[in-house]
């Protein structure tokens, strides 16, 4: 261990990959292991003593979205499954017969919706991926110049995962409406960080993931406004009334509830304080000469700071970092799939060789000062070490 | 596929001490100027490759000793992962002590090696067998400059998997001798595109000059072509289509039989031919003398089916119809 600490450190600062279960939130699922453990769709008792937190979990999805009664908010396993069940069933019921063939969405989504719209295009579907400005958006004139009457679907995220920018959902989901064409989001890094209602912003479709706010892996939500038809992704049983086959999670169901209401009542501490520490990390971090951060901080997620560091390789970075017990991100590991320029950096108009130098912080609500300020620290001195080594600094 | 591949980010876990102890601490990292370089008595050589925008350069200094050619020194500057900063390290070391001539030997295969705790356990997961790779093109890069030659002059061979080092030749000939129908195939018996799998297909890791899949479709092609060429050119009544075997059946009638059955008034004209388990029938009708003859059911056609038999080297029945 180079840096000699006395005690290792673990701070944990990749908050956008996935979170800490809020405490809370375990012991709201504890008694659904080995106490109440039936199946709901069971009617004798075993089954119908879970239905009471089932019914408290939906009431929080619901008041969580702000969404309407009539609405339904179905529980599956992640946004993966639910960004699939929207995309193919969109195909399925508009494109595979043939009145529409066109899907709009972006350069930048999660691959959960990028490779699923490229596996329609082998059906037959025609895709467009717009590419962000240089703002690393995509803004709602782009939508709206890029539909056409075959248009099925729009596709575009709330805010990115890489950058924590946000995207202008409002506006791209009125443009939508006006153009008759069905809009999801993929609100998977907004929910928690960001408020995301329903009755505000006419989405049609909403997908998010319990475990990017403190509630449990395995636990997604799909919002599909009232009226609108979308063919289950999994046929089986008559559970989520018909729309999405298989046993409920119940203990996961249950603590995504939860979560999701610890999430949204964290809102202002959310946008005040996080935002206050993520901004100290920031300016700690823009202190070291030629770093630059990707997005304006008032177009951004309060708790994303994404960074390029002239001179040094992000997964080298990562190295260190993880050496000193802080877990952070990078966007294009040198062993990732693709050596493509991360499109994000290459939009906002960075040059080509500050593409393999971008790391990513995120932070939550249980992130503490004194970790910011270590972080910063050891930060500083990877950055040192690094470039001493590196040929391109 | 399988059990080892479903559960990913099983990168760093799978460093070898080494490795890891090299990219906290890499022994070789540095500049050399040119004052040093004559301090030591050497020639100063600085080579660059990668880019930052590729994600993985590298620098290698060498101070080269004119009179031996014996690198007295090297150490290097490195953009890249850990596995690019600790073979680089490697690299560097390896050089040092070696002629110009057998540092341009060394492989990134070496390097790899020189970086394993035990023998038998490679010093970085397959993934990343590609970052080692850089250290190779480097090295051949200050050659080429301190022999003053072009780069290209030093590249016997064109390389299709540059993680295994597998050339193009060696993955044609691997496919030809061993009729390999797969790209799994061509990785288990050549190791090619076992590694970062830029090889395999376009749209990997990075772009490549050559494609396993290519490689296998055209090699299988042209062996299809050549067998069919083997086919249509050859003497071997067995592999002919069977237009050429009515030809051939039909040569010979006319040079050995034909005759034969002229002194006599008769004739025999070819028919039909087919491919049986047992060999070809060869289906025919007598003319002139020969229909009703006794014999033309017996000692001719006997003689006929005899002829045909030696003269194509092939099983045959004569059937007259």
């Amino acid at each position: 261990m180079f840096y000699n600490d006395a005690k290792m450190t673990r701070i944990y600062l990749d908050n956008n990959a996935t979170t800490i279960v809020d405490p809370l939130v375990r012991q709201a699922m504890e008694p659904f292991f080995c106490e109440q453990y039936g199946n709901p769709n069971s009617l004798h008792q075993f089954g119908t003593e879970v239905h009471p937190a089932l019914r408290t979990s939906m009431n929080r999805l619901y008041a969580g979205i702000n969404a309407s009664d009539k609405d339904d908010v179905i529980v599956n396993g992640c946004a993966t499954e639910g960004n699939n069940t929207v995309l193919k069933g969109v195909w399925f019921d508009q494109i595979r017969g043939g009145t529409k063939d066109h899907i709009v969405t972006t350069s930048v989504e999660h691959p959960c919706v990028g490779n699923t719209a490229r596996f329609l295009q082998t059906l037959g579907a025609k895709v467009t991926f717009l590419p962000v400005n240089h703002d690393g958006r995509v803004e709602a004139d782009a939508v709206r110049d890029a539909i056409t009457p075959r248009t099925a679907l729009v596709s575009v995220m709330w805010a990115n995962n890489e950058t924590g920018i946000l995207f202008p959902v409002r506006e791209i989901a009125e443009v939508c409406r006006d153009a008759g064409v069905l809009f999801h989001t993929d609100a998977v890094q907004a929910i928690g960080k960001v408020k995301v209602d329903v009755a505000e912003v006419p989405v049609d479709f909403l997908t998010f993931s319990a475990h990017k706010f403190h509630g449990p892996k395995g636990a997604g939500g799909l919002f599909v406004r009232r009226g609108l038809r979308l063919p289950p992704l999994l046929h089986g049983g008559e559970q989520m009334g018909n729309k999405r086959a298989g046993t409920v999670n119940v203990a996961n169901f249950v603590g995504m509830g939860l979560a999701m209401e610890l999430a949204v009542s964290n809102l202002p501490y959310e946008d005040k304080e996080v935002r206050r520490l993520r901004d100290r990390l920031e300016d700690g971090l823009l202190s070291l000469k030629d770093t630059m951060v990707v997005g304006r901080r008032e177009l951004r997620a309060p708790n994303t700071v994404f960074l390029s560091v002239r001179g040094v390789e992000g997964e080298a970075l990562l190295w260190d970092l993880n050496k000193a017990g802080i877990a952070a991100s990078t966007g294009s590991a040198c062993a990732s799939e693709s050596l493509e320029a991360s499109p994000i950096i290459s939009a906002i108009g960075a040059g080509p060789e500050l593409s393999h130098t971008g790391i990513r912080l995120s932070l939550s609500r249980f992130t503490t000062q004194d970790e910011v300020d270590e972080t910063v620290r050891v930060f500083r001195k990877a950055v040192e070490r690094l470039r001493a080594i590196s040929s391109a600094y | 596929m399988g059990k080892d591949d479903l559960i990913g980010g099983a990168l760093w876990e799978f460093y070898s001490k080494k490795v890891s102890e090299r990219m906290d601490n890499p022994r070789n990292r540095g500049e050399i100027t040119e004052a040093q370089a004559a301090g030591l008595g050497g020639k100063l050589v600085v080579a660059d490759h990668g880019a930052e925008a590729c994600g993985d350069a590298v620098r290698l200094y060498w101070v080269v000793d004119a009179g031996t050619n014996i690198i007295k020194a090297a150490k290097f500057k490195s953009f890249g992962c850990g596995t690019a900063i600790a073979s680089s390290d490697m690299m560097a070391e390896l050089c040092t002590g070696r002629t110009v001539d057998e540092a341009s030997k060394i492989t990134n295969l070496e390097v790899e090696k020189a970086l394993r705790d035990t023998p038998d356990a490679p010093a970085v997961p397959p993934q990343k067998m590609h970052c080692s790779v850089m250290a190779y093109d480097v090295i051949k890069k200050a050659v080429a400059l301190y022999k003053g030659v072009d780069l290209a002059s030093l590249e016997t061979e064109t390389i299709v998997c540059e993680c295994g080092r597998v050339s193009l030749g060696t993955v044609k000939e691997t496919i030809r001798l061993n009729d390999l129908k797969t790209v799994e195939d061509i990785t288990h018996y050549t190791k090619a595109g076992g590694f970062c799998k830029s090889c395999v297909a376009p749209g990997g890791h990075e772009k490549r000059r050559h494609y396993l899949v290519d490689i296998l479709r055209e090699t299988r092609a042209e062996m299809a072509k050549e067998r069919m060429r083997a086919g249509a050119g050859s003497d071997d009544f067995a592999t002919m289509t069977s237009v050429r075997k009515m030809k051939a059946v039909e040569k010979v009638l006319d040079e050995a039989v034909r005759g034969m059955l002229a002194a006599d008034g008769g004739d025999v004209e070819l028919v039909d031919l087919k491919d049986t388990p047992e060999g070809v029938e060869i289906y025919i009708s007598y003319h002139g003398a020969c229909r009703g003859c006794p014999s033309a059911g017996a000692g001719t056609l006997a003689a006929i089916e005899g002829v045909l038999k030696q003269k194509l080297s092939h099983p045959i029945k004569v059937v007259p119809v």
